[in-house]
């Protein structure tokens, strides 16, 4: 990861370290901090987080907060509609989009650039300018304050996922494409056993930064779910927040939001070398 | 392995694809592999089409579709009930005459002034973690954290933290003296309070960015620049910015999409628009006039004028980086 400093005497470089050391330390301290006191505000009790001088380390951890949320709240509901939400959409819409992408690096199809292109078009249009045509789309056939809106659009496939993974297939030779052919296999068999296991970690690293927009997507949810029980944990925590201002109640705004939060949280914190190498890549691609 | 397709399989001594047979001698059986050949490409655009079928459908149902849909409704009265009334050019019109419009379109371009912040402190930041310095990975890890973190969430913690009162901003500037206002209901406050979260909240993926792309500069560049006789700043002005100078450009135009769409963190922080509608965006107002006031018609109009934005800097993205655009080979 890290190279050596252009020349200069190791003393000055260690005093420039040094300096640069404490000065990221303390941005570090800036970048968590908020982070920190949420999960501390959620420990409070609802006196210390009004007290002056400030409480900053409550001194008798309400780990209750975190246990009465899900019976105050529609924590779980919420829980189980983002899964099913960002499961479904990823899995399914990953499957459609690697198929699409080995047919686009791999295969002979007419005016197959031009479907490439005519499909990167659908990223210059973004979602406030479509939403209202959709909404009125969907609540035709009564699918307003269902989970489907938010599913079936994305099951269709990723066009960022096709670009990468097509980008991902060109380095691999067509002649291996083609020996397969005449040895007998059909295209879902060149597929599965030659193709995927070659774009698997592409796939993979798409995979988590997918389910991680979706997992905490708001704008679309907040359009559809009028229901409790059909909300998803962005909404749920959105709306606590609306609720439970008014009767102060921050420690359990404070709890729902850091649960929110925590399961893309975990997995970030698990594949974090693969979710910032993709991501530097990304952008290296411009 | 076995052959899925009702195609008949090609003889064993028919040629391969991609292998044109010997002209002359043999005229009868060249004609026979051309055939064979044509009968296995027939096979292989149906699979191919089959594969691209998804993403093509759901580009027309649910892309295309939309927006033809939302080109005609703008140019009518429409409560979203009831079919929609052709009005022409009115919804335009009046969008010229509308101060909320203008108020949200100003905002909406105000909290950009995050744009150009958050780039210098990332790359300095960039700069500062390309050395060996310990933590390194930890230190890249934190100041990621906010990035993947869910955007409600982090605006409903940070309006918390700009409370007047109790909050954690005039906590910590109460040390140093300072009686800070209360941020999120001061027309003067509310913006740059936004922006602050905002900058926070992207520094750790530009900065991503600019550590890859420092990075991948040659060593041998810096090298030869000190033989030279180059400072660490002659480093900086002719080695490492121009370098960067492609990340800045598609994080510019990427936050200038995403910034034009900005609406979680109003929608979250200031739920009535702010003192004053001080802190409502172009998106927070479109979903005002359509979800709560029920004007489809005219909310679409600004969808339309919000999307020619989108449009316009995307293409001149495309004009100025012809080394960034997509090639197709």
């Amino acid at each position: 990861m890290s190279r050596k400093t252009p020349m200069g005497t190791t003393a000055q470089n260690r005093v420039v370290n040094t300096i640069l050391f404490v000065v990221l330390a303390l941005g570090a301290v800036v970048m968590i901090a908020p982070l920190l006191w949420m999960a501390t505000t959620a420990l409070k009790t609802k006196a210390e987080v009004f007290a002056l001088p400030p409480v900053w380390i409550p001194d008798a951890p309400q780990w209750d907060t975190f246990v009465r949320m899900w019976t105050e709240a529609p924590i779980l509901s919420g829980f189980k509609n983002s899964i099913i939400v960002a499961g479904t959409v990823t899995i399914v819409g990953s499957i459609t989009s690697s198929l699409a992408a080995f047919a686009l690096a791999k295969m002979r199809l007419p005016f197959k650039n031009a479907i490439f292109l005519g499909l990167l078009t659908g990223l210059m249009i973004p979602f406030p300018t479509l939403m209202i045509p959709q909404f009125v789309m969907f609540s035709k056939i009564g699918w307003v304050d269902t989970l489907l809106p938010l599913i079936v659009p994305l099951l269709f496939g990723n066009i960022v996922m096709i670009f990468f993974l097509r980008q991902y297939l060109s380095s691999v030779p067509d002649s291996m494409v083609e020996a397969a052919k005449i040895d007998g296999a059909s295209y879902l068999q060149v597929f599965r056993k030659m193709i995927f296991p070659l774009i698997r970690p592409a796939i993979a690293a798409q995979f988590i930064l997918w389910f991680m927009t979706i997992w905490n997507d708001y704008l679309a949810p907040i359009l559809y779910l009028n229901t409790e029980s059909k909300q998803t944990l962005q909404v749920v925590i959105a709306n606590l927040n609306v609720e439970y201002a008014t009767q102060r109640d921050y420690p359990l705004i404070m709890a729902a939001s850091f649960v929110a939060l925590l399961p893309i949280l975990v997995v970030f914190l698990i594949f974090q070398r693969q979710i910032i190498e993709s991501v530097a890549l990304t952008g290296a691609k411009g | 392995m076995s052959r899925t397709t009702a195609e008949p399989t090609p003889v064993p001594t028919a040629p391969a694809a991609g292998i044109v047979p010997p002209d002359g001698d043999d005229r009868g059986s060249a004609l026979h592999a051309r055939q064979a050949m044509r009968r296995l490409h027939r096979t292989e655009h149906r699979w191919a089409a089959a594969f691209v079928a998804a993403p093509v459908i759901g580009f027309l149902v649910f892309t295309l579709y939309p927006l033809g849909y939302a080109l005609y409704a703008s140019l009518t009265r429409w409560n979203g009930l009831t079919a929609p009334q052709f009005i022409g050019l009115d919804n335009y019109a009046a969008l010229l005459g509308d101060e909320y419009f203008r108020k949200t379109l100003w905002n909406t371009a105000f909290y950009m002034i995050g744009i150009p912040i958050g780039l210098v402190l990332a790359l300095l930041l960039a700069i500062a973690l390309n050395r060996k310095i310990p933590g390194q990975t930890a230190f890249r890890t934190i100041y990621y954290v906010p990035v993947i973190s869910s955007l409600a969430a982090i605006a409903i913690v940070w309006q918390f933290a700009y409370n007047g009162d109790f909050g954690l901003v005039n906590q910590v500037l109460s040390w140093f003296g300072i009686d800070g206002p209360d941020w999120l209901q001061n027309t003067a406050t509310v913006k740059p309070a936004i922006i602050l979260m905002a900058v926070w909240k992207g520094l750790g993926y530009s900065m991503l960015l600019y550590l890859a792309a420092i990075q991948s500069v040659p060593r041998s560049l810096y090298e030869a620049a000190s033989l030279d006789g180059a400072n660490g700043y002659h480093r900086f002005r002719w080695i490492t910015l121009p370098m960067v100078r492609p990340v800045t450009f598609f994080l510019v135009v990427t936050n200038v999409i995403a910034g034009s769409q900005i609406f979680t963190e109003i929608n979250i922080m200031t739920p009535t628009g702010g003192p004053e509608f001080s802190s409502a965006s172009i998106v927070y107002y479109i979903v005002r006039k359509a979800f709560k006031y029920q004007q489809m018609g005219y909310a679409t109009a600004m969808a339309v004028v919000l999307g020619l934005i989108v449009l316009v800097v995307t293409l001149i993205q495309f004009r100025l980086n012809r080394r960034n655009s997509f090639s197709i080979d």
